[in-house]
């Protein structure tokens, strides 16, 4: 059993225009010391999956049925005094856009504190100077002055730095990072993951990583959980999901990065149409509107996730020699001719 | 900072001076009583009139009367006299100025004490019973007059003529150095009155800026850090919603400084907004000039209070 395990995981919300199926029977898990990414559209599903384990989705609309198991308590049918008390301490969560997420008001270093003080009952003093070393623990420059100051006095980089020094300060066992890159310089991205993964390493931090980018999974993810419309259709190791894929819709994905051996001026492989509606989801496998392989069978039939391997998962109705020939034939080709 | 004060010091004299030329002449452009006559009483000769208005200077031109009054303005700080009793304009407003300032700070903390905590309530719980109730109570407390208010409150409440005498009633001030008992007891039903639209405005603001807020990114780190809900709304929420209303609170209070008129009338309150409605009456236009160069002064320097007080409350602003 993993350190933190979703089973069946749903959620939906009560809105004026109908019931949105935001996350719709999700089960994945995630290791100590293991990264485990999420990657899908927006609107797949990924950040709710994140905020109901973080019991943030606990809203007056809002229905979540499931398990969210973390050393041996279920989040979900936790009290949210006891809930609490997880998160933000054994849990922690940052986000994509450091500027908004950090409190424009107040000091960075306070913000820090106030994380420590909400869970240990420490001074004032002692509280400032771990988030001194928090903020030299993430490679700030000049901690001691830096503590002092607002976010809007940071760069991009630094808030977000902040912001993981403000999550791990209370050594969690658990970090869900929700696009920690997106809104970055693509320098600077690439020493945001750097520097999760080697805390992670230090603390043996499972990290739960969302992302639209299958970049960052490539770079990072030990396994790969692809989201569409509230589900997961493929998962599995990064080695798996990346080389051999199984289902249209990380094909797709897969097709539409751009890669260094393309020619020039060769054009990307969008995936045709649009996410669906979580409110009116198509019926039988929901990809199958957008799926250039669809089969009569998929409008009526949910396929369900199904081992092709061991530890390969996949929703899809298509015979595996028939997904194997297809992928070759996609791999095979100069990208995107 | 400081040359940034300074510029707006400068403006705000030009700001004055360009008040006290509209009031000229929008007091000599419209139709109003003449006040030569209304000082000579009721049988005047045409030549008492004719005497008065030139000892006035009322005979003189506009232009003129206008450099005279702002010489004397700017060299001794003199006001001019008042048309109907020839005392000092500027003595008088200072006289009154307590009673005026006892009004506004009261009704102040009323409003905000009042306010503030309804408007948190309702972005707490949006749509439930409290807020429905609460937001449907400040849309008739912003619509109810403040003179009709006022005789309500003194018909049900007031020791003269109330059904159930609790509170003073109208004429019923007495400067606070004299009587403190006295003074808080003749000013609770004028606070409350003054106060009872600026709490519903307050209430709603406060909703509504609250309400955004919650919905930002950091109100979301703030419980992802697994901070008590309360501490969430209060210390993250109202914080940052609180900024906007500092701004309106600061000109509100700027405002009523120059004069609750509509309350110090109903309430017979001897302040600068009754003043300024008595020499409106009598057409009395050094008095009027003086209220309404007063008023003005007090909204300039609550606007540059406000403007200062912003880059300390949110760390954002530089000048």
């Amino acid at each position: 059993m993993g350190l933190l395990e979703i089973r069946d995981l749903r959620v939906t919300f009560r809105t004026r225009d109908g019931v949105v199926h935001a996350v719709d029977g999700v089960s994945t898990s995630v290791e100590r010391g293991q990264t485990l990414g999420v990657v899908g559209e927006s609107g797949s599903g990924k950040s709710v999956t994140a905020l109901t384990v973080m019991g943030l989705t606990r809203l007056p609309n809002a229905t979540v049925s499931g398990e969210v198991l973390f050393d041996g308590l279920d989040l979900l049918r936790l009290s949210s005094d006891r809930l609490r008390a997880v998160r933000g301490r054994r849990i922690a969560m940052i986000f994509q856009d450091p500027l908004s997420s950090l409190h424009p008001l107040y000091k960075v270093g306070w913000q820090i504190e106030e994380a420590i003080r909400a869970h240990e009952r420490v001074s004032q003093r002692a509280a400032r100077s771990r988030a001194i070393r928090a903020l030299a623990s993430v490679e700030i420059p000049n901690p001691a002055a830096l503590v002092d100051a607002y976010p809007h006095q940071l760069s991009g980089g630094m808030r977000q730095r902040a912001m993981i020094a403000m999550a791990l300060v209370l050594g969690p066992d658990v970090l869900i990072a929700d696009e920690p890159t997106t809104a970055l310089d693509v320098t600077v991205q690439a020493q945001i993951l750097e520097l999760i993964r080697t805390l992670q390493r230090e603390f043996s931090t499972a990290v739960v990583l969302i992302t639209h980018d299958l970049g960052v999974i490539a770079e990072t993810a030990d396994r790969v959980a692809v989201m569409y419309a509230g589900r997961i259709v493929e998962q599995g190791s990064r080695t798996t999901i990346l080389d051999a894929p199984e289902h249209p819709y990380t094909w797709g994905l897969l097709e539409s990065i751009p890669r260094l051996d393309s020619p020039r001026r060769s054009r990307l492989t969008p995936i045709e149409g649009a996410p669906p509606s979580l409110i009116d989801l198509p019926s039988g496998c929901h990809f199958h509107p957008r799926c250039p392989y669809a089969m009569p069978i998929c409008r009526s039939i949910d396929p369900g996730l199904l081992a092709s391997d061991p530890g390969h998962v996949v929703a899809c109705h298509l015979p595996v020699a028939e997904k194997r020939r297809i992928w070759r034939r996609l791999r095979s080709r100069p990208a995107a001719a | 900072m400081t040359l940034y004060i300074i510029r707006r010091l400068l403006w705000a004299i030009a700001m004055l001076v360009i008040v006290s030329a509209l009031t000229f002449l929008i007091f000599y452009a419209f139709p109003s009583a003449d006040p030569a006559a209304l000082r000579a009483g009721r049988q005047a000769t045409p030549e008492l009139i004719a005497q008065i208005r030139h000892a006035l200077g009322l005979d003189r031109p506009v232009y003129d009367q206008f450099g005279i009054y702002i010489k004397n303005l700017v060299l001794h700080f003199d006001l001019g006299y008042s048309y109907q009793n020839n005392v000092s304009v500027r003595s008088e407003i200072f006289s009154r100025l307590p009673a005026t300032l006892s009004l506004t700070v009261g009704a102040v903390v009323v409003w905000l004490l009042i306010g503030i905590p309804i408007g948190v309530l309702s972005a707490v719980r949006p749509r439930s019973l409290l807020d429905r109730f609460a937001m449907g109570a400040a849309l008739v407390g912003i619509s109810a007059p403040v003179y009709w208010l006022g005789l309500v409150a003194l018909f049900l409440f007031a020791d003269d003529i109330g059904r159930i005498p609790l509170f003073g009633g109208a004429g019923s001030y007495v400067p606070l150095t004299q009587d403190p008992a006295g003074w808080f007891k003749s000013l609770i039903l004028p606070w409350f009155v003054l106060a009872a639209a600026f709490a519903a405005f307050y209430a709603r603001m406060v909703r509504g800026n609250l309400l955004d807020v919650l919905g930002e990114d950091y109100i979301r780190t703030a419980r992802a850090k697994g901070l008590a809900e309360r501490r969430v709304v209060l210390k993250h929420g109202l914080r940052a919603a609180l900024t906007p209303v500092v701004t309106i609170a600061g000109l509100d209070i700027g405002i009523l400084l120059g004069g609750a008129v509509l309350t110090e009338t109903v309430f017979n309150i001897p302040g600068v907004g009754r003043f300024a409605y008595d020499s409106i009456v009598n057409s009395d236009l050094p008095a009027i000039q003086g209220t309404v160069l007063f008023g003005a002064i007090f909204i300039i320097v609550a606007n540059l209070i406000v403007d200062i007080a912003y880059a300390f409350l949110d760390p954002r602003v530089r000048y």
